[in-house]
């Protein structure tokens, strides 16, 4: 058993690994974005108060639970990685941190696309809306203190602790934003409280779902095995890997 | 690391061992760099005074948005003194020796922030009643201020000396420190701001102080050891 995960976290031997997933992952993605696509946009119905501009929820939703997701994730490897000194659990979150924060961008501009049709206004402080943001800016955090500390490991060690210390705040800081929230502003978008949604609706949600999933580990895959090469240039299985031609 | 005996911690884990040893080490640093904590202060003076004259003077409006004005300045006061905390110490090499004692590592930074809570945090209490003036708070509005400064100050030095010991060997890592920092303290923010809001229209205010001490508990309990774990990651040498 720990001879097969010794084996798995080498990187030489998981970037063959990865390679040999991807095309796994990659397939399937594509398949489900193109039935999750088709379901929301054409085959559900509209929305009885919205009217058509519901369905980028489609986009917004599934890519505001990957925003946490990967956060989450990133800090399980964080905890990997401080624990057992793995040296694949800081490729995985380093490859990690761009994929997590580019998804948290993308919850909060189609948020606030959704939001001038719905609101009225490019932006509210809507308390979801707001620890989204805070969420980006843990993200950049991640970036700037690894690419900030000369030594990589240094650098990765300080960032786990940081990833790790900030997953312990996200429930309070979305707690006392959603307090705050009420406590400001009452009930100015009611009806974005959700209502119990349609299964017509929900099915290509969910599809969409797994096809965002699907396309992190695909991207995740591709980087890691990237992030691998660029670290293991000056090992011999890397020339030999150049030299044969197999890149 | 004069002011402390070498042959202290053989004694095994004694608060008297390094704990006070090492805070008055760091007062007695501060009195002969006033400009160190002083300047923070005056920073947090300026920023303060600027908002009446940006917003204009308007008693009402002034005191509607005392509460944010004076945390904010509070917040990004305590993060500019933060990023010397450490850095002086890993610079001229005493934090290394701190960190190769016996001493805990955990007792260290305990000092280490008390010191600086005393610095930055205990000066900025003892101004709220000119601030409460000269924001036109109300008495209930300064009581409110006063309670969750006291309340809310250490858990900013607490999670502002995380950051520190985070950047302690980054060149100019002022702004990376508050980038890293300020997310965390969000929630201080909020529950400190709408505490304040709250006791001026003169609503009881036990809740949020009551979460304020909770927040304040858990960073007591948990910060230390996270920031013992970032410096002996990033203090250890140059």
């Amino acid at each position: 058993m720990w001879a097969w995960i010794h084996r798995f976290g080498s990187p030489r031997y998981f970037y063959a690994f990865a390679g040999k997933l991807l095309p796994w992952l990659a397939v399937p993605c594509i398949i489900l974005f193109a039935v999750g696509l088709y379901l929301g946009l054409v085959v559900a119905p509209g929305d009885y108060e919205q009217g058509e501009s519901y369905r980028i929820i489609y986009v917004h939703v599934p890519s505001a639970w990957m925003s946490m997701f990967v956060y989450v994730l990133m800090a399980v490897f964080a905890t990997i990685g401080l624990i057992w000194r793995v040296k694949l659990a800081e490729v995985m979150a380093t490859a990690s941190a761009p994929i997590g924060a580019s998804f948290t961008f993308l919850a909060l501009v189609t948020g606030s696309i959704w939001g001038k049709p719905m609101w009225g206004t490019w932006w509210v402080w809507d308390a979801r809306l707001t620890s989204e943001l805070i969420l980006l800016f843990l993200y950049f955090g991640f970036m700037a203190l690894q690419s900030a500390i000369g030594d990589r490991q240094t650098a990765w060690r300080a960032a786990s602790i940081l990833l790790l210390v900030g997953v312990v705040n996200i429930p309070i800081i979305h707690y006392s934003v959603e307090w705050w929230y009420t406590l400001h502003q009452p009930a100015t978008i009611a009806k974005f409280g959700k209502p119990s949604i349609h299964v017509s609706m929900l099915i290509p949600l969910l599809v969409m779902a797994v096809a965002f999933k699907l396309f992190y580990f695909t991207v995740l895959m591709s980087r890691v095995r990237a992030e691998i090469l660029q670290r293991e240039r000056r090992t011999n299985w890397v020339r030999e890997l150049v030299s044969g031609g197999e890149l | 690391m004069r002011n402390v005996p070498s042959d202290s911690g053989k004694a095994g884990v004694r608060m008297d061992s390094i704990y006070l040893p090492l805070v008055r080490r760091d007062l007695t640093l501060a009195t002969r760099t006033p400009s160190q904590w002083i300047n923070p202060l005056l920073f947090f003076l300026i920023a303060v005074s600027l908002f009446p004259l940006g917003v204009g003077p308007d008693p009402n409006r002034l005191s509607e948005i005392a509460a944010g004005v004076i945390w904010v300045a509070a917040l990004l006061a305590t993060m500019l003194s933060q990023d010397s905390l450490f850095r002086t110490d890993f610079e001229d090499g005493c934090l290394e020796q701190m960190l190769t004692s016996p001493h805990p590592v955990i007792l260290i930074v305990a000092a280490k922030v008390s010191a600086h809570w005393l610095l930055t945090g205990l000066p900025l209490i003892l101004l709220s009643p000119l601030l409460a003036v000269l924001m036109g708070l109300s008495f209930e509005g300064w009581r409110a201020l006063f309670f969750t400064l006291t309340l809310g100050t250490p858990i900013l030095s607490l999670l502002g000396a995380l950051g520190a010991a985070l950047v302690v060997s980054v060149k100019r890592g002022g702004v990376l420190l508050s980038l890293l920092v300020l997310p965390l303290c969000i929630p201080v923010l909020i529950f400190s701001t709408t505490a304040v809001q709250t006791a001026s229209v003169g609503l009881p205010i036990e809740g949020h102080l009551s979460l304020l001490g909770a927040l304040l508990a858990l960073s007591v309990t948990l910060a230390p050891v996270a920031i013992a774990g970032a410096l002996s990651v990033t203090g250890g040498g140059n």
